[in-house]
């Protein structure tokens, strides 16, 4: 493997807010096909990382390269069409639009056709939609959704809508994926069904994920590698039973006082 | 062919509209058409012109921008120049006055369309005001006396100009573009991190936005007889705003639909100068509290008449549960 280019390389990048250090000296190599954990304490930086990774933020050190190719600086749009998408921690999915509106617009970069072209209504007008639209259904059905098709996103149960804003950075057509924390909020049914959704979409489409989660069953259940983030910094890297008994990890997460004493 | 790719419905508007077309046509020819009323649904006409090109702007790509009028006087002058100055056709005045306003919306666009919100409400007032003052400070467009326009805006060149604005707004906003526009209106990150560059898009949405009301400018200019930069003010933007805010924020026929309502009311009213704009506030008022969403809230009148499709509720993965 480390002979290989890894997908995604970050190279101790960070980002000052000021005086503030959020996010320093991140190293990181996510190769292709790879489900990948990032989780640390509140505040940790995670989804910062999150941020510096799809343009958001420039990061102000380091730099970040997918196919070895620098990123930084493009802005998110750019990135996304270079193949990083994303989901958000707080759902936003375009809530007053259908469901079939939310995927189509994910597949925008696809069809061709110009402003021109749609205000004349040309015949390619016609085919690029309809490519558009036929993908999205083909789409929402892989994921289940295709009932809901022109209900508003907004009037989804929850779970869908979760499911739906996963299905809507799918159809951006990455090479990486990016979920934060896309089980906030449910209960333990729905994780679970999560579970399911993501490794299947990993093997549908061949698909590397970074995964930003608080529940540690979903995380150990699942991912193949895991960091750990405190403080803006990686403190610890590696497979989930590693993780688990790091006493930095544990430190991080339970204080000091209750590592060592349970060291002891 | 692709034009008959349009649905029943569309033909049947287009139809209806060319049939009201005619009719007001030959009333108008054989004289049976007073001028108060001819005058009005010209009027009405280019006020519809102006609430569809703004409801681009606010009601799709949910930029709050309130410096319409300085777009529709740039495509006024533009249009008067080139007719009462220089002479040359009317058709070709209409299209500078388009394509005149349409510029001052990308150099305008460009750098405001970075605010958000308040910000850009803010710095489009500005621009509107900026077009005033030079309108009112340069001598060749007459200064504050105005400029004499010869009447010329029929009802054949308005209502092709109102028709061809509406179906390229229509257009534009039922395709990947007007989508584009949506999410930007719907969550501008979101958009972003869809692969949609949000800029391009608020820009070319200002920039057609502007175009139209350059041209609803040009058929103002030649409806009027005069144009004086007081006819542009702050209040005209705030017009155009009302007709689109009203009409229910993102749907394209409540904009025309309160673009006629309150022109008419405020035509009428003018029987009673001292109590109009009193009234005219009135209605205002009664309609925001009635109906807060706006005439049509988001839905166009073509959603009455399709069927509903029915979505069998069908249970596929047991995952019925909300929870809060």
């Amino acid at each position: 493997m480390a002979t290989n280019t890894p997908l995604l390389k970050v190279d101790d990048a960070g980002i000052q807010f000021g005086g503030l250090k959020a996010v320093s000296n991140i190293l990181m190599e996510i190769h292709k096909g790879e489900l990948v954990g990032l989780i640390g304490p509140n505040g940790a930086g995670k989804t910062t990382l999150f941020n510096l990774l799809t343009g958001v933020y420039v990061p102000t050190e380091g730099s970040i390269l997918l196919n070895n190719k620098k990123l930084n600086g493009l802005p998110p749009y750019k990135i996304t069409q270079k193949g990083i998408s994303r989901t958000f921690q707080n759902i936003r999915l375009f809530n007053d639009l259908s469901v079939l509106d939310n995927v189509m617009i994910a597949y925008h970069t696809l069809a061709k056709h110009s402003i021109l072209t749609s205000i004349l209504r040309l015949p390619f007008h016609f085919s690029g939609e309809k490519e558009m639209e036929e993908k999205a259904i083909e789409f929402l059905k892989v994921f289940h959704l295709d009932t809901y098709r022109n209900e508003k996103a907004k009037n989804l149960p929850y779970g869908q809508q979760r499911r739906l804003e996963i299905a809507r950075a799918l159809a951006a057509s990455p090479k990486l994926l990016l979920l934060d924390e896309p089980a906030a909020g449910m209960n333990p049914q729905e994780t679970n069904d999560l579970m399911n959704l993501i490794r299947f979409i990993r093997e549908q489409f061949h698909l590397t994920i970074i995964l930003i989660e608080h529940d540690m069953q979903l995380v150990m259940g699942v991912c193949e590698r895991i960091y750990v983030l405190d403080h803006g910094r990686l403190i610890a890297q590696g497979i989930p039973e590693e993780i688990r008994n790091n006493p930095k990890v544990i430190e991080a997460y339970l204080g000091e006082e209750v590592s060592s004493y349970a060291e002891n | 062919m692709s034009i008959l790719k349009q649905s029943k419905g569309f033909w049947l508007s287009i139809g209806l509209a060319f049939i009201v077309f005619f009719i007001i046509q030959f009333l108008i020819v054989g004289g049976q058409l007073n001028p108060f009323y001819v005058n009005m649904i010209l009027l009405i006409s280019i006020n519809i012109i102006l609430a569809v090109s703004l409801h681009l702007i606010i009601g799709i790509t949910g930029q709050f921008s309130i410096g319409h009028a300085g777009f529709l006087a740039v495509g006024a002058y533009a249009s008067a120049i080139i007719t009462m100055k220089l002479g040359l056709p009317f058709w070709l005045a209409i299209l500078t006055g388009g394509i005149a306003a349409a510029l001052s919306g990308l150099v305008i666009g460009i750098p405001t369309l970075r605010l958000r919100g308040d910000y850009l409400a803010i710095a489009t007032l500005g621009f509107g005001e900026i077009v005033r003052i030079i309108l009112l400070n340069v001598d060749y467009v007459g200064g504050a006396s105005g400029m004499q326009v010869s009447h010329m805006a029929t009802w054949p060149w308005v209502f092709f100009s109102m028709l061809l604005t509406i179906l390229a707004i229509r257009n534009f906003t039922y395709s990947r573009h007007g989508r584009a526009c949506l999410s930007v209106r719907e969550d501008e990150i979101a958009a972003d991190a869809m692969g949609i560059n949000t800029t391009y898009y608020k820009v070319a949405a200002f920039i057609i936005g502007a175009f139209f009301a350059g041209i609803a400018g040009s058929l103002y200019a030649h409806n009027f007889y005069i144009i004086q930069p007081s006819n542009f003010g702050f209040l005209k933007s705030i017009d155009i705003l009302i007709y689109v805010v009203l009409g229910g924020l993102g749907s394209l026929s409540g904009s025309v639909l309160s673009a006629v309502f309150l022109t008419i009311v405020s035509t009428f009213l003018q029987d009673y100068p001292e109590t109009r704009m009193i009234l005219y506030s009135l209605v205002l008022i009664i309609m925001m509290i009635y109906r807060p969403q706006g005439l049509m809230g988001t839905k166009e009148l073509t959603s009455f008449f399709k069927k509903k499709p029915v979505i069998k509720e069908e249970s596929q993965d047991g995952n019925k549960h909300t929870i809060a």
